[in-house]
């Protein structure tokens, strides 16, 4: 009895301690608040580097800010948190992700990243008060009657029309030629970039070409395409998996046009499947390019390829949304747990953009294409594949 | 139209080598391998190692994909179908490991070489152009490789003595035991050899189209498609339908493109009307 008594008492005191410890580091950090904001989109299949990329920039922002003693919104300073959720570009469980940021009371979501994930989360946002920063370009989101969908990057009606102008005026284009997988986003863009290039008063001399997205060897699709010669051939809404192998079968084929998409492409992929025929290829790139970067542009960018081992282009544009969330609440503090007051901030919000040099500022845009403003303001950088690395063809804005 | 054809026999010459492999291990144990498009890709990465990051010439890229490949088929014959086969008496206990198989290689390519696409430099540069037929040079030294290993494969098959008892094997599996054909060591080596032909073709074809962790149920599904157009378990059958998918895949996309995707509808529809008159393909029955 007496060992058992003995062997009780070091069993107490030991969990005494550990519980001792344990609540240690939380009374370091008691002084501050939690704010909780959350992430649904798709981390893992082959779609996952849009998300990831997402997730990244946030939980970076998150460390960064946290280590500087947090983020003070009101009188109150809060630690961040994020919450994630994998969706796994399943609309159905894009719901489900919503649904559990609800039940945490969250009311901050940047995500999900594609067209019918983001359509799916909709009620589910509206009915439960959360604002959400989707990366999906169908504009009914954003429109009116909807109000609580903001779109986190520019859309590819926004820099596809740019990127054509750009081509018609410098490279003499006047025929275009497009190309997409057989799937909803990359159909959604086509139309879109048709539409774009008739009223730019551009020859659309082929727009009912689509490939199956596992497709292999590209020629077949591309044989008829290329006698057509069009002076551009538009990729749309091109995977990144894919884009190589389609530029690759054109160039093949002896066609000496110009390629361009409006997705974000990765250099090493294309480099790896194209080689020097991705020379020349355009595409749109993250929101920064190293004579636009701010200091602390490069510090992000350090911090992350520290904290995760290697750094993705399209994070210049994932890093925005968090900020944009964080310096809204700033302006208008009553909108931590009434998202109707971070509407009515939006329409006059202005705050200095850190990511670039100069006085940018940060603001809402979107009234040109959404007819109110739902849509963050970030560089739309456009960018010419060239020897394995990305060089910057222009710089533009949207409203 | 000489382009459009070129592009049919290319496609068809890589279709019928990636479907021989599937249709022999089905001819040998009746084993629908669901994983035969992850042996694929699981060979694509393994050259893409050796000869893209190693540096290594493609030839022994090419070896380490096929020998790699014939192990992991000897080793999963040896330690799973046979055991399944000889434990259950139901087909479908086969079917359901060999998705099973193909799930864990998902994970594990997916684990091992990531999500991105992967690519290595061409073996052949330059490009054959006359009037009205363009055809690069590396994809027609892939498509006389691909005719090159179908002929060594069906001569194997035909004249050299584990090719006649696999033959016979797959004929009658009893009839062969009872004649002294070592019915376990050549269903090993027939698995072996339908795996490392996977891996081969995605050696080869790497280098054309490159390779990423989530083509290998695209790969596969295709196979079986090429598979029942000739006819399971005929190796002649693989070959037709190989040809004869890559043909119609070339002359839909161009005859159809103004209707949109359609090519794999029209395909898909051919095949199911074909199938409801011909259930076992053109020479549905095996070897023989």
């Amino acid at each position: 009895m007496k060992t058992i008594s003995n062997m009780s008492r070091r069993v107490m005191l030991g969990v005494m301690g550990a519980a001792m410890l344990a609540a240690m580091p939380a009374a370091g950090f008691a002084e501050n608040a939690k704010l909780k904001i959350g992430f649904v989109g798709v981390t893992s299949g082959p779609a996952a580097a849009w998300g990831t990329s997402n997730v990244r920039s946030m939980e970076t922002l998150a460390a960064w800010y946290n280590e500087l003693g947090g983020v003070k919104i009101g009188e109150v300073t809060y630690d961040l948190d994020i919450v994630t959720f994998d969706d796994q570009k399943d609309p159905k469980r894009a719901i489900a992700g919503m649904e559990k940021m609800a039940q945490e009371g969250i009311h901050y979501v940047v995500g999900p990243n594609v067209d019918d994930g983001a359509a799916a989360v909709r009620p589910v946002a509206e009915a439960n008060g959360i604002i959400y920063f989707p990366y999906a370009f169908p504009k009914s989101l954003y429109e009116k009657p909807a109000s609580n969908a903001v779109l986190g990057m520019i859309a590819n009606y926004q820099s596809g029309p740019a990127i054509y102008k750009y081509l018609m005026e410098n490279k003499g284009v006047k025929k275009v030629a497009f190309v997409a997988a057989n799937e909803s986003d990359p159909l959604s863009q086509r139309d879109g970039g048709v539409a774009a290039a008739k009223a730019l008063g551009l020859e659309v001399v082929a727009q009912n070409d689509t490939y199956q997205n596992d497709t292999r060897d590209f020629s077949p699709v591309l044989t008829p395409i290329v006698a057509l010669k069009p002076d551009l051939l538009v990729l749309s809404g091109v995977a990144p998996a894919n884009a190589p192998l389609l530029i690759r079968a054109a160039r093949e084929l002896g066609y000496e046009g110009l390629i361009s998409t409006e997705t974000a492409q990765d250099a090493k992929v294309l480099e790896e499947g194209a080689g020097e025929l991705a020379n020349g290829f355009i595409s749109v790139g993250g929101a920064s390019t190293p004579e636009i970067a701010s200091d602390r542009m490069k510090e992000f960018v350090e911090r992350y390829t520290k904290m995760f081992g290697e750094y993705n282009d399209e994070s210049n544009t994932k890093v925005y949304a968090l900020d944009y969330i964080l310096e809204t609440l700033k302006a208008s503090p009553a909108a931590l747990d009434n998202v109707e007051e971070f509407k009515k901030a939006m329409d006059t919000f202005s705050a200095p953009n850190p990511y670039l040099k100069g006085d940018a500022k940060l603001t809402y845009v979107g009234s040109t294409s959404f007819g109110q403003k739902r849509q963050v303001a970030v560089p739309m950088v456009v960018n010419e594949y060239k020897d394995g690395a990305f060089e910057t063809l222009f710089v533009g804005t949207v409203d | 139209m000489e382009q459009v054809i070129a592009n049919g026999l290319y496609l068809g010459a890589q279709y019928a080598l990636i479907a021989l492999g599937l249709t022999l291990i089905f001819a040998l144990m009746n084993v629908l391998n669901f994983a035969h498009g992850q042996m694929y890709v699981l060979g694509g990465f393994i050259t893409y190692t050796v000869y893209g990051q190693l540096g290594l010439p493609f030839v022994v890229a090419l070896l380490a994909s096929g020998m790699t490949l014939a192990v992991i088929g000897a080793l999963m014959e040896k330690y799973l179908f046979r055991t399944v086969i000889k434990r259950s008496h139901r087909e479908e206990s086969t079917m359901l490991l060999a998705a099973a198989t193909a799930f864990f290689f998902d994970a594990v390519i997916l684990l091992i070489f990531g999500e991105k696409q992967r690519g290595v430099p061409k073996i052949v540069k330059g490009v054959f152009n006359t009037d009205g037929l363009i055809m690069p040079y590396d994809r027609i030294a892939v498509g006389a490789l691909a005719i090159v290993f179908i002929a060594a494969f069906i001569l194997y098959m035909q004249y050299s003595r584990p090719g006649r008892a696999m033959r016979a094997l797959a004929q009658d599996r009893v009839a062969a035991q009872l004649m002294g054909v070592a019915v376990e060591r050549y269903s090993m080596i027939g698995f072996a050899m339908g795996a490392m032909l996977a891996g081969i073709v995605g050696g080869l074809l790497v280098t054309i189209t490159g390779v990423n962790s989530g083509i290998g149920g695209p790969i596969s599904i295709k196979a079986f498609m090429m598979v029942m157009i000739g006819g399971a378990g005929v190796v002649g059958g693989a070959i037709a339908g190989g040809f004869i998918l890559g043909m119609m895949e070339s002359v839909g996309l161009t005859v159809l493109r103004e209707y949109g995707d359609v090519t794999y509808l029209v395909i898909f529809a051919a095949l199911m009307v074909f199938l409801s008159i011909r259930p076992n393909g053109l020479m549905g029955k095996p070897w023989g």
